[in-house]
């Protein structure tokens, strides 16, 4: 049999199936595998919402989608060409994500009188022989019963091999894409360390799912390979939003010195921090499962008075009950980060689902004129850093910073070239000295960037009140004067503003520094933003790209960068927050796109929104022209 | 400190000359701060100021290691009276607050001082978490059974029928009994002492602060304003003698003027007796603080008939003190102990992860 490889510079997968089917799993080798193999890529779980929604139906079904390439890879895909589904509802509720043309890869087993109907098909119907996927390249494999076979001498429970067949369906997408089996098997045989019988099972099926490839006829001409992306050198791993945020508040623990409390509460799709934390309390590290969010925000500032980095984390139901807590620490001019991993709101809105429609929330959110500082990461990588910086802003400006993650670079993945500790920078932390005999301290006094010394329990000569009541400049001591609260108001106000003078100049992240159409984002809509704009100069126009991190207060040159474009346009997954920022705070004109599905953008749909919009301006402009007086 | 951190070593540094172990000759007065204080005059939180000023120099701790942390409400004006730590927070977090300090910064005395709205109402789930996990702080509970900041609403310990500015047609919720609360948080001290018994609400304090653990002490304070008199019963010379018993542990449970009145358990049912030829004060219920049934059966002295049969005098002193492990100690322990099972932290291999690739 000849063997013919075609070569491939991006492919996607998506792989479906039960809940107990082990899709994130085989997903998470997949791509750890294709890491290995020097592919650059980016990944997206989707999980259930229920914890056991019933085995076999449509709610039940995880999936996890990979796109991996020899190309630079933003975006875990829009939408994939080979899907794997392990049953039918697996392919129910998938189908939609599979490009016209595309390849199934279905498990007979799981299309049985049983799982149709669990799945909904209606009585009779098999998508798999009634001709409905005719469009579609479906390669049939009874993954189940070849399972059993290739285990047919083992002594493994049933239950035990059915859990296996994960590994079959692996083994199998091993072969189609050339990969090696190395780590797999690894990982199989370190994983089950103490039940040698299953880890030798394991892979006994993932080398039968390989030479099922191999051998069968189906399979002949459809080997792909897709080459070694080019990658900066360096070290890598792959990692989720999540962790790299966890991985970023241990890494500012160790360069500011001080200890670190994070305080809690369990919120999807949040939790993975608290667990992550909990693990690393070694490391100065104390993690407190609060009572309920405003608990946990409120310990936290317990802790930063006392001199800790005191940090909380939720998503947005619960960032609003922690808001009047938030006002207090924005009163005590204390550090604080609350960490925002966004969720589809309103109320409890779509938990598992994302958005970024909490940035207005982040920035004005609070009662009274209550500044903050707001940083967004762009990735799952980037997570590392956007937490160190926001750690670093509120410990050197001793302010509260919010930190909007979002459910969608959370759990998603890419490869990340992890730093050495010697190249983190430190932050500095400045505590108030003891004060001079007779000197009567002043909690206070500020210095040129308007930052007050962080008084901590403990030093003779400090003690001192604090509060929520408005203070007097300087003593603290409660004022209701006029005069002073208009003062402490601007006060806030300027040394918010003026971390602007201590984080970098906004930068374009690709195009020209002036032009035609400047497309603006921020957070986890990067990879697809950054994705479009390159894809639409390659269509010849004039596109450019600026990613803003620093969200309150804005880099100092925002204004000026925008003003060189003829478009600004801002794609968000909201109902437009960031551009009414824009229009409001730099009185910018700037044009909105927007979705609100829960649902990331997608490359495609994105550029035929913005192709929309730019004929819709320009035929504007164009009238305008027409119409020089208006009318 | 649990850790040893830039925190740590900035405290000690600063301790440097003023010898960490010695204890200045403090006075009560030492710890009244500049402030102005702002209660009604006439208002019991003034006796209240005064005897934890006075109790503290009696703590054992350096001035500049205590913290008062409260909420909102008269009560939580206190902190800023006090020449020590103190943070005046928002309404009900005191107790979480408290918590994420004394986690972190366990050597430090930490008080919260907070009012029967601040920790019944909308702080009640910070106030029971606390309790349960029996976080080492002294809890003060000023109960006035009134909104007095507020301009005197009823509050959660107010009697069902209270006619106040929010209920002209007398209040429909029932009260809360505090001390009922806080043991059925399984609180490790609960105890209760009124503004208008000065000497007794110093013993108080002071035996809060002994105690490991979340140290609740309900104080009954008077608000002159908009509640005068709600504890009338029990601090009028008149009436105090008989609708009072003062608990003391390892004593026999005994009131009235002349020291002739007793309470008896006949099994697990109290009642009162007259002590006379028959019955002697061995006869009655001995108080054993350590016993949670009992804890409970004292705490009940609360909701009984105003007089007659099964009319009880109010219950002061320690209820309820038992040793149990303080969550601060359990994280301070764990902290530690994974820190010697994983040994120094290396944040490079943590950064590099199970598993990685080289690009070159
Ligand atoms: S209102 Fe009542 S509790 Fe408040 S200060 Fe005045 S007397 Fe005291």
């Amino acid at each position: 049999m000849t063997k013919h490889s075609e070569y491939r510079d991006e492919v996607t997968i998506r792989f479906a199936g039960d809940s107990g089917d082990g899709m994130q799993l085989t997903g998470t080798l997949f791509t750890n595998t294709s890491a290995l193999h020097g592919n650059d890529l980016r990944t997206l779980p989707e999980f259930p919402a229920e914890i056991r929604a019933p085995a076999g139906t449509v709610p039940g079904v995880s999936s996890f989608q990979l796109h991996f390439g020899s190309k630079e890879i933003m975006t875990p895909g829009d939408i994939c060409e080979v899907l794997v589904a392990m049953n039918s509802a697996a392919l129910k509720a998938n189908l939609d994500r599979l490009k016209r043309g595309g390849t199934i890869i279905a498990n007979s087993s799981g299309f049985d009188k049983k799982n149709l109907n669990l799945a909904k098909y209606p009585e009779g119907k098999n998508p798999l022989t009634d001709g409905s996927l005719a469009d579609y390249n479906v390669i049939e494999v009874d993954v189940t019963k070849l399972t059993k076979d290739a285990l047919a001498d083992s002594n493994l429970s049933n239950k035990d091999v059915e859990r296996s067949k994960n590994m079959f369906v692996l083994g199998l997408l091993y072969w189609m894409y050339d990969r090696s089996l190395e780590s797999t098997i690894n990982f199989l045989d370190k994983k089950f360390g103490k039940k040698p019988e299953i880890a030798a099972a394991n892979i006994k099926v993932l080398k039968a799912g390989w030479n099922y490839g191999e051998t069968t006829e189906t399979f002949a001409s459809r080997q792909v390979k897709v080459k070694q992306a080019s990658i900066a050198p360096g070290k890598y791993r792959n990692i989720t939003g999540n962790d790299a945020t966890v991985l970023g508040l241990v890494a500012a623990t160790k360069q500011s010195g001080l200890p670190l409390f994070f305080g809690s509460y369990p919120i999807t799709p949040a939790s993975d921090i608290l667990h992550g934390l909990s693990r690393h309390k070694n490391f100065g590290i104390t993690t407190f499962q609060a009572e309920d969010e405003i608990a946990a925000i409120s310990a936290s500032i317990g802790a930063s008075f006392g001199g800790t980095l005191g940090v909380t984390s939720s998503s947005g139901p619960g960032v609003a009950l922690k808001g009047e807590a938030l006002g207090l620490a924005v009163m005590l001019e204390l550090p604080l980060v609350v960490i925002n991993v966004q969720r589809a709101g309103p109320s409890t809105g779509m938990p598992t689902k994302t958005e970024q429609s909490d940035l207005l929330q982040a920035v004005y959110g609070r009662n009274g004129e209550s500044p903050v500082a707001v940083v967004a990461p762009k990735s799952p990588a980037d997570c590392f850093e956007t937490i160190f910086e926001a750690c670093r802003i509120s410990l050197e400006h001793m302010i509260p910073v919010m930190y909007l993650s979002d459910g969608y670079i959370a759990n998603g993945s890419e490869p990340w070239r992890y730093p050495q500790v010697s190249d983190l920078p430190d932050i500095a932390v400045k505590f108030a000295p003891k004060s001079k005999e007779d000197e009567k301290f002043l909690p206070y006094k500020r210095d040129e960037r308007l930052v007050r010394d962080w008084a901590v329990p403990g030093v003779p000569g400090l003690e001192h009140r604090v509060g929520g009541l408005e203070k007097q400049d300087e003593t603290g001591n409660v004022s209701y004067d006029p005069a002073n609260h208009q003062k402490m108001t601007d006060l806030r106000r300027n040394k918010r503003d003026k971390i602007a003078d201590f984080i970098p100049e906004q930068e374009v992240d690709s195009g020209n520094e002036q032009g035609d159409v400047l497309l603006v984002g921020w957070g986890g809509t990067y990879g697809t933003i950054r994705t479009v704009a390159h894809e639409l100069r390659q269509e010849g126009m004039d596109v450019s790209h600026a990613h803003i991190r620093y969200l309150s207060p804005f880099p100092k040159n925002l204004a000026k960068l925008f003003s060189g474009f003829k478009h600004v346009i801002v794609p968000e997954i909201n109902d437009g927050q960031l551009v009414r920022l824009i229009r409001a705070e730099l009185e910018i004109k700037a044009t909105a796109i927007n979705k609100v599905e829960g649902l990331p953008f997608g490359v495609e749909e994105l550029k035929s929104r913005i192709h929309n919009e730019l004929e819709m301006l320009n035929s504007k402009e164009n009238s305008e022209l027409e119409l020089p007086h208006g009318i | 400190m649990v850790f040893d951190t830039i925190l740590s070593k900035h405290v000690s540094d600063s301790k440097n000359g003023s010898l960490l172990e010695e204890i200045p000759n403090y006075v009560g007065k030492d710890f009244s701060s500049d402030q102005d204080v702002r209660w009604c005059p006439g208002c019991g939180d003034y006796t209240i100021l005064k005897q934890v000023q006075n109790a503290m120099p009696d703590i054992g701790v350096r001035k500049e290691d205590v913290v008062f942390i409260s909420g909102i409400g008269c009560a939580a004006r206190f902190p800023y009276y006090m020449d020590t730590y103190g943070l005046h927070s928002i309404h009900g977090r005191a107790a979480a607050i408290a918590t994420g300090l004394k986690v972190t910064r366990p050597e430090l005395s930490v008080w919260v001082i907070s009012g029967d709205g601040d920790s019944l109402s909308i702080g009640g789930n910070h106030f029971i978490h606390a309790l349960r996990r029996n976080v080492n702080v002294n809890y003060l509970l000023f109960n006035n059974e009134i909104y007095g900041l507020t301009k005197g609403q009823y509050s959660p310990t107010s009697p069902q029928g209270s006619t106040t500015k929010s209920t002209p047609f007398g209040s429909l919720d029932h009260a809360f009994n505090p001390l009922s609360v806080a043991l059925g948080a399984d609180g490790t001290f609960v105890a209760r002492a009124m503004d208008r018994d000065p000497k007794h609400l110093n013993e108080m304090i002071l035996r809060a602060n002994q105690h490991r653990g979340t140290s609740m002490l309900e104080i009954y304070q008077n608000c002159i304003v908009f509640n005068d008199g709600a504890f009338g019963l029990f601090t009028d010379k008149q009436s105090r003698p008989a609708e009072t018993i003062y608990l003391e542990h390892g004593k026999p449970l005994i009131f009235g003027k002349d020291k002739n009145r007793g309470i008896r358990l006949d099994s697990y049912k109290p009642e009162v007796v007259d002590l006379n030829d028959d019955i002697s004060p061995d006869d009655l219920w001995i108080h054993d603080e350590q016993d949670s049934y009992k804890a409970h059966l004292l705490s009940r002295f609360f909701d009984t008939p105003t007089s007659g049969e099964g009319h009880f005098p109010r219950p002061f002193g320690v209820l309820y003190a038992v040793e149990r492990d303080c969550y601060d100690d359990l994280v301070c322990k764990q902290n530690l102990a994974i820190l010697e099972k994983k040994g120094e932290p290396d944040l490079d291999a943590l950064l590099e992860g199970p598993e990685t690739w080289e690009v070159k």
